[in-house]
């Protein structure tokens, strides 16, 4: 049987999913992926006689998404993908920590986020990987940093001061987002607010991702205007945390002069986006059916102006950061991820772009204004903290000239239109290509009309893997520089 | 090396010289108004279309605790509800984080902090912080992070972040409190020497905010210990939590 064809933001009966026998499923997903094309989610929901396995993977290529299922019995476990797939781990962790579902053979299997998070060390089943030896010693790091960070536990293996190996335990930050989305059914302006905090440095790029879901399931139209703002909001995005990221990596290589000056370049950014909409992070902007903040014709001469400037400014200074020889000295071939780690693990966003592959939503899968122009991909290729700070720098570029495009594109129309209910048994998959990466959220509808599961991906998922493994062979005093490379969330993992 | 210069220049001097007198752009959402004549069925619709149950209808009022300053309620209200854009909203009391209808920022902001000699004495040239993430999304993070850039520069009143809570005067809540973030919270708590401060920095730490709904938090801690300072927003502005650490300490106005 085929896996059904749909595109991003298209909304299909759940009745058109085919559902598979799970060893199909494994085969055809392990053929699939092995032809080029990308696991975007592996999740259950929970049905009265067991759970229903859904599985979305990507045609980058083709701009498709293929959608399959398959019905597990409770207790029943089946052939984990992960021993094929390394890209599949973290899904199968996590399906195994929401329903007990237990893949047969996965290497590495425990909770996503119930590990040690809020547990006595002493009391949990869980284990660290570690390895033996006469010099080898463990250093252990978080869930309280030392900076003004979110909680995470790192845990090193190290051989003086080489580490051999890094485990990352997530969890800390759990919120129970996507059951209180559900809880939240009957207030639709309170389950907007909420996917706003998903996490608070990607607010336009949920946000967005939710709110253009929810107006695929209610077949609610936008304005070509709202659109158009809703793209120089997430570009603005984009701009302010990659000048925030080349800021923090000056900072962690004591490069005080790019630290400063891209720190002072972020803020006049998010005053941008605050000049907009009154927030600094864009909240309060984006609704369902529209935004609510226009761009005025004076607006948008100021916007132009500050980012006509901002060009400037960033031309100089990223021209005056990457000519340094003791910031070169410490971004190149450090934390190298090589193309075909990125490929094998599914990572996405900026930091598979600096190892080479070149995948972006808002040219795969476009959504929202994006259908209407392109958007070249860019890639870089040595995969080290100098391509992850450098495709920072040229991504800000090309945000600047979108957002200029856009400002010239901003026509007559209405800012938002009304909201209807939802349709019933319904399934979308909204992805967005936030700052970070692939954000995914797939909702799905029951009989009323009301969501009754919403499984969200932040593109942290896909990455924090990625970090483990460039930190490998490398020393333990290079692992800020290259935490801060990636700069992934934690509260997108941990929900 | 001339292009460094050059650069050099262009940046200049950021940092906002006068903190404490300061404004905020006129779009930002801070002190909320509440009309004295607002009727009851905007009333109605504002505490319908409030995503975390911050307005109560018996007097007509604003918990700013519970607050994410969304703006729906004005929308709804059709403006008998407006958010201004005054910024100084932290208080000492949980109870003054209430603003009632007819009420103004005056009003507000006059009584909000009570400075006390004691800790004018102990802490108004040095205030070492530290902060605790516990199930915040980031966004209370990077404003306390701002706090400390070129712009607003928090440095220059002695008031910093520190690595250890051996270091610490005090510490910072962001967040709602999650179940896995609880036993670390007061272990945190634990390690800081007497006397110390607790300030609770955005909705989430001072409500649970969007969260409060949920079950994966445990918010204990808060009953055990007593809050001195409580920065309302969603995040609060750098400016809103500079002001209130500083009006906190007794600063001079």
């Amino acid at each position: 049987m085929n896996w059904f064809e749909i595109k991003n933001l298209q909304s299909v009966s759940l009745n058109e999913i085919p559902r598979l026998p799970i060893d199909d499923l494994r085969n055809q997903l392990i053929e699939k992926i092995k032809c080029g094309m990308r696991l975007v989610q592996l999740f259950a929901e929970k049905e009265s006689d067991g759970n229903t396995l859904y599985v979305i993977v990507a045609d980058d290529r083709n701009s498709r998404l293929g959608v399959a299922s398959s019905k597990i019995p409770v207790h029943l476990s089946y052939r984990s993908f992960s021993t094929e797939l390394p890209c599949a781990s973290l899904f199968e962790r996590e399906l195994f920590e929401q329903f007990g579902i237990r893949p047969d053979g996965h290497p590495w299997l425990k909770p996503v986020r119930k590990g040690i998070a809020g547990v006595d060390p002493a009391q949990t089943p869980f284990q660290f990987f570690s390895m033996n030896g006469e010099e080898i010693h463990e250093v252990g790091v978080g869930p309280v940093h030392a900076g003004i960070i979110e909680p995470g536990h790192f845990r090193f293996s190290c051989h003086g001061e080489k580490v051999y190996y890094l485990e990352i335990e997530h969890g800390f930050q759990h919120r129970g987002v996507e059951n209180l989305f559900i809880k939240k059914n009957h207030h639709s302006t309170a389950q907007v607010m909420l996917s706003e905090s998903l996490a608070g440095d990607t607010v336009i790029g949920h946000c967005g991702s939710f709110v253009r879901a929810i107006e695929a399931l209610g077949n609610v139209s936008v304005s070509r205007k709202a659109k158009t703002i809703r793209t120089i909001a997430l570009e603005l995005e984009r701009i302010a945390v990659h000048l925030g990221d080349l800021s923090a990596l000056s900072g962690d290589v004591a490069y005080l002069t790019g630290n400063a000056v891209f720190g002072a370049l972020r803020t006049t950014v998010i005053n941008t986006t605050m000049s907009i909409c009154g927030n600094r992070f864009g909240r309060g902007l984006l609704t369902v059916g529209g935004v609510h903040y226009d761009i005025s014709s004076p607006l948008q001469e100021t916007i132009g102006s500050a980012i006509n400037h901002l060009e400037d400014d960033v031309l100089l200074a990223g021209e005056v950061l990457f000519s340094s020889a003791s910031v070169l000295e410490r971004f190149e071939k450090t934390g190298i991820v090589e193309k075909e780690t990125a490929k094998e693990i599914g990572m996405v966003g900026p930091a598979a772009r600096a190892s080479g592959i070149a995948i972006d939503v808002r040219s795969d899968h476009p959504f929202g204004a994006y259908e209407s122009f392109p958007v070249h991909t860019l890639t870089l290729e040595s995969g080290d903290v100098f391509a992850r700070a450098y495709i920072r720098f040229v991504e800000i570029q090309q945000s600047i000239k979108i957002i200029r495009d856009q400002l010239n594109n901003l026509s007559d129309g209405e800012l938002n239109n009304t909201a209807t209910g939802l349709q019933p048994n319904r399934f979308v998959v909204s992805l967005t290509e936030g700052w970070r990466g692939e954000i995914a959220h797939i909702l799905l509808t029951d009989h009323d009309g009301h969501l009754k599961r919403i499984k969200i991906k932040d593109p942290s998922f896909n990455n924090w893997l990625a970090l483990a493994l460039a930190v490998r062979d490398e020393e333990i005093s290079d692992f800020p520089l290259c935490n801060k490379s990636f700069n992934l969330s934690y509260c997108g993992v941990d929900l | 090396m001339l292009d460094l210069l050059k650069l050099r220049k262009r940046h200049g001097f950021q940092a906002i010289a006068d903190i404490r007198h300061a404004i905020v752009m006129d779009t930002h959402r801070g002190f909320p108004v509440i009309d004295e004549a607002i009727n009851n069925n905007d009333l109605q619709k504002a505490i319908d279309i409030c995503p975390t149950k911050a307005i109560t209808g018996n007097q007509a009022s604003i918990d700013l605790g519970k607050c994410i300053f969304c703006a729906e309620c004005e929308r709804a209200s059709n403006g008998a509800i407006r958010f201004s854009s005054d910024h100084k909203l932290g208080t000492s009391k949980k109870d003054h984080l209430v603003v009632t209808s007819g009420m103004d920022y005056t009003e507000y902001s006059t009584s909000a902090i009570d400075a006390q000699k004691e800790i004018h004495k102990l802490f108004g040239r040095s205030l070492k912080l530290r902060q605790v993430s516990a199930g915040g999304c980031n966004g209370c993070e990077l404003e306390l992070s701002a706090c400390g850039n070129v712009n607003f520069d928090m440095g220059r009143f002695g008031i910093d972040f520190v690595a250890s809570p051996r270091h610490a005067d005090g510490i910072v809540i962001t967040g709602p409190i999650t179940k896995n973030m609880a036993p670390a919270l007061q272990d945190v708590y634990k390690s800081i020497s007497d006397p110390k401060i607790v300030i609770a920095v955005g909705a989430c730490a001072i409500s649970g905010g969007v969260f409060a709904d949920s079950e994966e938090l445990n918010r204990e801690f808060l009953d055990t210990v007593k809050v001195d300072l409580f920065i309302p927003g969603c995040p609060p502005h750098p400016l809103t939590m500079i002001n209130a650490i500083l009006d906190f300490i007794g600063k001079k106005k």
